[in-house]
């Protein structure tokens, strides 16, 4: 691990991280009503665009590079939040 | 006043980027200015220096009214034209525009007064448009606010989370007006929304009055586009990776070089094939409406340089801060809206341009591939075509040459 990469975050921090980062994508949106576990793409209407804003800004936010291939594992606020937390604390692992 | 689009009729000039003294050069930003489609940064056709500001912000002027003199840089001869390009820019729609007009460096103009200091306006805020309009409502000053969106934008909810704190500061009196004023936010959104619909249906009225629209569609089997994205984003990081969408701008920029009858304007009664490629692409904006900004020479970008444009253009239509060639510049449009799940979209022409590209969602089919039955990612491609400057055997050669040049997606 590198020195200026960020502590660790709990996953109420996570998500409340994910929801800044959709809140600057869709500011007209009311996040509060937000299902955790439906797609935010549909909710949010997000397009190609605004989800590849999303995945930029979570690795400006956390360092965490998320491939193409597991867009669809961020696609919901809890799939997003246990998917960062996974990537955030490799098990076992002694760095990325 | 420049003329932002066919279906332009006035707009407010909100704040002036130069002061008068200043000097500007050919394509710099010289003020704001707020349409129906937002905050636009109007860009100076000319180079010289401004000498007055007849305009002043929050002025409604209508199109053409001259927002400010300005001394031009010493080419005497080149006044004339200057002057003709004001007037044509302020009279047909869609002609290129800008809305300040220049005088003869050489006549007697009193020298420059003294710059004065920059207004606090001068310097560049990022707010969205929302945050602009409820800012002007609560009379919240945007110099003051620290933005927490994108790039340090000011957001609607920092100007009310401004205007809370003022009003919990300021004795009672203050609270209750702030209250009021909530009440009136929505009608504001929705008045802009009504206005954006007024003026989308006013140039496609005109674009279905007056041109004769021919329609064509082809299927294009994306497969080797696809994959070639697919391992090409792969070892990509995050901020570089491409968009599909960008390789199916390129593939139309660099076909329509074949067939520039479909890339310009009709002016004047005839078809003026532009010899530079500037694709409108069509931008949903959220909350309603949408705006087709151009992207310059789409054809001579390479796929990154044009994801780069392509992706900066999207956040600045989103977040209010086109430019003013942005909306006049486009030679032609692409719309794509395979995101919304529909395989084709018969798009009606922009009017001056004389063609719009649509593209479907792609979608897995079977598809016959060298005699046998594949599955294939498939894209519906379509052309309306302004039939009084080409024909639709011009138009098939140039949604061939489209399918054609996403076959080979390395060299795009």
């Amino acid at each position: 691990m590198t020195a200026d990469e960020p502590r660790s975050m709990t996953a109420d921090e996570l998500r409340a991280l994910v929801l800044r980062v959709l809140g600057n994508i869709a500011p007209e949106a009311d996040l509060a009503r937000l299902a955790p576990d439906v797609s935010f793409r549909e909710q949010l209407d997000l397009d190609s665009m605004d989800f590849l804003n999303f995945a930029i800004a979570l690795h400006e936010a956390l360092h965490v590079d998320i491939p193409e291939a597991d867009y669809a594992r961020i696609a919901t606020l809890d799939g997003c939040v246990e998917y960062l937390g996974a990537r955030t604390h490799p098990e076992g692992s002694a760095g990325s | 006043m420049p003329r932002l689009g066919a279906d332009m009729e006035a707009g407010t000039l909100v704040a002036w980027r130069k002061q008068p003294g200043e000097h500007v050069a050919r394509g710099e930003i010289v003020a704001e200015v707020e349409t129906d489609k937002g905050l636009i940064e109007v860009e100076i056709f000319i180079s010289g220096t401004i000498a007055r500001i007849l305009v002043a912000p929050g002025e409604k002027v209508p199109v053409g009214t001259v927002l400010a003199l300005i001394d031009e840089d010493a080419v005497p001869a080149a006044a004339a034209m200057d002057a003709e390009a004001a007037t044509r820019a302020a009279g047909p729609p869609g002609a290129a525009a800008a809305g300040l007009t220049a005088r003869v460096a050489a006549a007697a103009v009193p020298a420059a007064p003294p710059s004065p200091p920059p207004a606090p306006g001068a310097v560049r805020l990022r707010v969205s448009p929302a945050a602009r309009a409820r800012a002007a409502e609560l009379g919240v000053d945007l110099a003051a606010i620290a933005g927490s969106g994108p790039e340090g934008a000011v957001t609607r909810a920092d100007v009310e989370r401004a205007a809370a704190t003022r009003a919990a500061a300021a004795p009672g009196g203050e609270v209750p007006a702030a209250a009021e004023r909530v009440a009136g936010e929505e009608p504001a959104a929705a008045e802009r929304v009504a206005r954006m619909r007024q003026a989308i249906g006013a140039a496609m009225a005109r674009s279905k009055r007056e041109i004769p629209h021919y329609y064509l569609a082809t299927t294009i089997d994306l497969g080797r586009a696809t994959s070639w994205l697919a391992s090409e984003n792969l070892s990509r990081p995050v901020s570089d990776r491409l968009l599909s969408g960008v390789l199916l701008l390129k593939a139309v920029a660099l076909a329509l070089r074949a067939t520039p009858e479909l890339n310009g304007v009709w002016q004047e009664g005839r078809a003026m094939p532009s010899p530079d490629i500037h694709l409108g692409v069509a931008i949903a904006l959220r909350g309603g409406g949408l705006i087709t900004p151009a992207l310059h020479y789409a054809d001579r970008q390479s796929l990154e340089a044009l994801m780069r444009s392509f992706r900066d253009l999207v956040t600045r239509a989103r977040t209010g801060a086109l430019r003013s060639s942005e909306l006049t510049d486009a030679t032609i449009t692409v719309t794509s809206l395979g995101e919304q799940g529909v395989e084709s979209v018969f798009g009606v022409i922009y009017p001056p341009q004389l063609a719009i590209v649509g593209f479907g969602k792609v979608v897995e089919r079977p598809w016959i591939s060298a005699g046998a039955v594949v599955a294939r990612p498939l894209v519906t491609a379509t052309l309306s075509a302004d039939h009084r400057a080409s024909d639709g055997h011009r138009g098939a050669r140039f949604l061939a040459a489209v399918d054609r040049l996403l076959q080979e997606p390395e060299r795009l």
